[in-house]
């Protein structure tokens, strides 16, 4: 049940704070660490003893992402027992969430809520007290629960899921009643009743998931960048959103030399936003090095906010970010609407179907651009009511489903024997099964840390 | 006044088809063995339908026979028809069935176990078991003692039996045979926990008094599939089944009657199978249903006496005569023997270990439905189990056991004593999560290296299995190496199968990966093709076209393997782990499971509960 992978995870509270610290657990924890961070005085962190700590940089991509000060622990003396590396950085959500990438980059998996804790209690660093607490947690609610839901803890989705699981059940049953009572007088399985109902149960689940990204864009924000020509008032946008000056905003066009990051709230969607530098090439070496950035995480984000001014015709960067916004979600904002138009809002519609228009200097037409977000977002469908995928097990579950049904779809379409199809559909029944705690596997231990809020 | 007969290393109770499994299996591993039966013309009885096999049934004769097991050969000898069920299904359920001459299926069976080295099969009714001196002394109604070292209970359906027609109830075994009446008492008071359960069977039918002339003819395949990996050919199949429906003056009878239904009207206590109903049951259950099937199965070459399967009764004699009458074909019908209803003694399955022996009494098996199973091949299957692990006990060897990811045997057994049977268990291909992988096609490569380590298969034959396994090798990787030029002839095939057609050389076994193609449509284009057993040929066609399937059923074996790892003492009381809810206290108490795979399989032990014993153990490491 330990297995080897070493994890990594932001273990402050998210938000704003003085510090954020990234913990990373396992046997490659320093090596890790050191791959990304870079000492002051040259001493790599696999050299430093247990109970020591180093000041340096973390550097990733080359790029140097913070100051920060790495903290060694040798096991079993540690947290978890294994050996650990904290990395303490500047807190903020945007640069802690940068270092913990650079950490997964460099070789670490992320870990489960709760992980540490169980790791802990594996390594035996919890006495047998605290372990009984744990197991007393467990029964308690596995008593009120009874058979219930480890990690479906949400009702409605309970209900989802076992629409689905009911519907896949019924077909497999009749699928081995067909098959174990040849010669009794059971209805013939056909194609079309396999085809009817995996492609229900495919659309159901792809319904469901979709509540996943929802859900996590509630939860965790999305990486949602500003991006137009220069001057075309990104910054202004942006500070109109998060409601105070991040940005520098001057009228000559390059003023925003870099990706500046910021999270706001639009509505009930937490975005985390970052204005890029206007997107064009240039002979300032300084500059260029903020249009590259810029560029990358343009092709990275996971809401476009693209904005055209309302005074000026499109020119060569607006086509290109036209065209980037066919393959990212995209809100296109038609700024400066005070000015008189010159823009052929005709053509972005072609590439757009959210179009916004505002005057971010005068703040006219906020609430719009809102409400498309939140569209786009999908959270303006979601209905907590209804049940959504809230944790990245269920969204593993649902997701192996779903890739289960497509696999005995293409099997019957293929001309595959119906035992094939028929083990195929067992496999995404036990997925749907696992997500409501009804079959044990070595996984369950992992959710019950993980959904029971055990330690830290 | 007893007197004492001699001494004996394994014991069975029993000549049925678990007995017989047992009795040869232990005698061939070179234990003096004794097989009791209450009438010796009984050995082997088939007093239910006259035929071996069916679906997941096939699966296990077939493995019995790579384990060096005997149904396979007999029933190969005695074959009438047989068929390969649910071609076009898939491979993983194909299952052969075939009828046999019961009569002759029991005299061969007595013949082997007359001729059977170091076995003596006996006439006699044991009346009482007592441990002694680590083994058992049994009684029979002589007064006769024996002292064995290991005993095995096959005692089917006569202990404690007794049959129900209507108002008529009196005590039996099968086919009008005596019951064993005392065993019950004495297998009680050594503290076994016993429990009643019932089956039935149908009328046999006078074939000069039915017209089969509107009557749907059922043939067998052409040629028929022996069971046996050494039976070369079984020759043509020597009779016909037929088909006939009930109608609604049948369903009629039975509303009208339903009162005089010991079942019905609460006489039997027993529990019965509900996939085995009787035909009242299936009319009650069913009852927008207006027609129900049945076979008409001869019971052998030299009997007029026809089976009914689909149509077991406990109805009165009377009753059953009218409604058997109203079915097309029947009209004129003559019963020979009445359908009955029989209630029967057999033991928790969950009181014993994966080795068919009882936990708390050592050296002491039970297999058949004894174990509360139904079916002859799941008896033969659990008695080789169990005559197999007692000849090895007294050999002081590692015992056998078959797991869920080598055999349908496996699966049946570990179902038995971890999950239990809350009505007689029969197998199904749908009880087993690997069945892509246990197919009948490939019993010989998963088993019969086992039954050659046991010593029951031959060094001929595991030769011959070597040969084949080589010649498999071999015949993979000549269709990996053979290139087929595109021709005229190849793609109009290809068109005809509705499959595309190549413009350049493509490898045989891209060809066979096809689902629309198989070896014998290829046979034109592949020239240099070997002269190889049916049997290899199908083997390598399935496992080409289903490696996909196939990887992804290993692997998840793997991953079950890994929870099987996590070892569960068998002495721990369960009842100390707080955590854990009542009913997993008392189930894994009563279970005892090995580890935590097996835990994980018992009903009532949740995954919290699962959870709880996987932190236990953790947190009770190098303890």
């Amino acid at each position: 049940m330990t297995d080897n992978k070493t994890i990594a995870a932001i273990s402050t509270a998210q938000g704003e704070g003085g510090v954020g610290v990234i913990r990373i657990s396992g046997t490659e924890a320093i090596a890790i660490a050191d791959r990304v961070f870079q000492n002051i005085n040259n001493r790599r962190l696999t050299e430093l003893k247990g109970y020591t700590a180093a000041y340096g940089k973390i550097i990733s991509d080359g790029e140097e992402l913070d100051e920060a000060v790495a903290l060694v622990f040798r096991a079993p003396h540690s947290y978890t027992g294994e050996d650990v590396v904290e990395l303490s950085c500047h807190g903020g959500v945007y640069i802690t969430q940068q270092v913990l990438r650079a950490v997964l980059s460099a070789g670490a998996a992320p870990a489960a809520a709760g992980e540490f804790t169980k790791r802990a209690f594996l390594n035996g660093k919890m006495d047998l007290t605290e372990a009984e607490a744990v197991i007393d947690i467990i029964s308690a609610k596995n008593r009120s629960a009874a058979r219930a839901a480890l990690c479906v803890r949400d009702g409605a989705l309970r209900k989802r899921i076992e629409q689905v699981k009911d519907n896949l059940l019924a077909l497999a049953a009749h699928l081995s009643a067909w098959a174990d009572y040849p010669e009794e007088d059971i209805a013939e399985v056909t194609d079309e009743m396999i085809l009817t109902a995996c492609t229900t149960a495919e659309q159901d689940l792809e319904k469901l998931l979709a509540t996943y990204d929802s859900g996590q864009a509630v939860k965790r924000g999305i990486d949602t960048v500003i991006a137009g020509r220069p001057n075309v008032g990104k910054s202004t946008l942006m500070n109109l959103l998060s409601g105070y000056e991040k940005s520098i905003v001057t009228e000559i066009p390059g003023t925003t030399r870099d990706v500046v990051e910021d999270t706001v709230v639009a509505g009930d969607v937490l975005l985390r936003l970052s204005d890029t530098a206007g997107l064009r090439d240039t002979a300032d070496k300084v500059e260029q090095i903020g249009v590259d950035r810029a560029k990358k995480k343009l092709e990275q984000c996971g809401l476009l906010l693209a904005v055209f001014d309302n005074s000026r015709a499109l020119e060569d960067f607006d086509y290109h970010l036209l065209e980037t916004a066919k393959t990212v979600p995209t809100v296109a904002i038609i700024n400066k609407t005070d000015l008189p138009n010159q823009l052929d809002v005709n053509t972005i519609s072609n590439y757009i179907d959210n179009i916004v228009y505002i005057s971010a200097a005068t703040g006219e037409g906020k609430d719009e651009l809102i409400s498309a977000i939140a569209r786009l977002a999908g959270t303006s469908e979601l209905n907590p009511s209804e049940g959504i995928l809230s944790n990245e097990r269920q969204r593993a579950n649902v997701s192996a489903a779903l890739q289960a049904i497509k696999e005995a779809k293409a099997a019957l379409q293929m001309g595959l024997t119906f035992d094939a199809v028929t083990v195929t559909l067992e496999d995404a029944i036990s997925e749907l099964l696992e997500m409501t705690g009804e079959k044990a596997s070595d996984e369950i231990l992992d959710k019950v840390f993980h959904n029971f809020c055990v330690g830290k | 006044m007893t007197y004492f007969a001699g001494t004996y290393d394994v014991a069975v109770i029993g000549a049925g088809h678990a007995g017989i499994e047992a009795a040869l299996a232990a005698a061939r591993l070179g234990c003096h063995t004794a097989i009791f039966t209450i009438n010796l013309d009984a050995v082997g009885n088939c007093p239910c339908n006259p035929s071996i096999g069916g679906t997941a049934k096939g699966h296990l004769v077939r493995e019995l026979d790579a384990l060096g097991g005997e149904m396979g050969k007999t029933a190969d000898a005695c074959f009438l028809q047989s068929r390969m069920l649910n071609r076009g299904k898939g491979p993983a359920v194909h299952s052969l069935r075939a009828q046999i001459d019961r009569r002759k299926y029991s005299d061969t069976m007595k013949h082997k176990l007359e001729l059977q080295e170091n076995l003596e099969l006996r006439q006699a009714e044991i009346t009482d078991i007592e441990p002694q001196d680590g083994g058992y002394l049994l009684t029979t109604q002589m007064l006769a003692q024996y002292f064995c070292k290991t005993v095995v209970v096959a005692t089917g359906t006569y202990l404690g039996g007794r049959i129900y027609v209507g108002e008529v109830s009196y005590e039996s075994g099968p086919d009008g045979m005596f019951p064993a009446t005392k065993l019950s008492l004495s297998l009680k008071k050594l503290g076994l926990p016993l429990r009643r359960f019932k089956t039935g069977t149908p009328a046999r039918i006078l074939r000069r008094s039915i017209d089969f002339s509107d009557l749907e003819v059922q043939k067998g395949d052409e040629p028929p599939q022996p069971f046996s990996y050494e039976t070369e050919s079984l020759g043509e199949n020597k009779v016909d089944c037929h088909i006939s429906w009930t109608n609604d003056r049948t369903k009629q009878i039975i509303l009208d009657n339903i009162h005089r239904s010991p079942l019905y009207a609460g006489r039997i206590e027993g529990v019965g199978p509900r996939y085995c109903p009787s035909f009242e049951d299936k009319v009650m259950r069913f009852s927008d249903k207006p027609r129900h099937q049945l076979f008409i199965e001869p019971c052998g070459e030299n009997t007029e006496e026809m089976y009914m399967q689909g149509m077991s009764s406990s109805l009165p004699e009377e009753v059953q005569l009218k409604f058997y009458r109203t079915i097309k074909g029947l009209e004129n019908c003559v019963i020979m023997r009445p359908a009955y209803a029989i209630e029967y003694d057999c033991v928790d399955p969950t009181a014993m270990n994966a080795t068919l022996e009882f936990k708390d009494f050592p050296n002491l098996y039970g297999a058949g439905q004894f174990n509360g199973s139904s079916g002859y091949e799941e008896a033969a299957a659990q008695g080789f189990v169990a005559g197999v692990n007692a000849a090895l006990k007294v050999l002081e060897k590692e015992p056998l056991v078959l797991t869920r990811d080598n055999s349908y045997i496996g699966t049946l057994v570990d179902d038995l004593v971890t999950k239990g049977a809350n009505e007689p268990y029969r197998m199904m291909t749908s009880r087993s999560e690997y069945r892509l992988l246990l197919r009948q096609d490939n019993a010989d490569e998963r088993l019969t290296p086992t039954g050659y380590a046991i010593g029951l298969i031959s060094e001929e034959r595991y030769q011959k299995f070597l040969q084949k396994q080589e010649q498999k090798k071999a015949e993979i990787k000549r269709l990996k190496s053979t290139t087929i030029a595109p021709s005229e002839a190849l793609n109009a095939l290809l068109v005809s199968r509705e499959t595309s057609e190549i413009t350049t050389g493509i490898r045989l076994i891209d060809l066979l990966k096809r689902p629309q193609l198989d070896y014998a449509c290829l046979a034109p284009f592949d020239t240099e093709r070997p002269k190889l057993e049916a049997n290899l040929f199908e083997q390598v066609e399935i496992e080409i076209k289903y490696e996909g399937y196939i990887q992804k059923q290993q692997k998840q074996v793997e991953q079950m393997k890994k929870l099987e790892t996590k070892a569960l003492p068998t002495d721990f009381d369960y009842k100390e782990l707080k955590g854990l809810r009542l009913e997993a206290q008392e189930k894994l108490n009563k279970i005892k499971p090995l580890n935590i795979g097996q835990a994980s399989r018992i009903s009532g032990v949740s995954p919290a509960d699962i959870s709880v014993l996987l932190i236990w153990l953790a947190a009770n490491k190098g303890n």
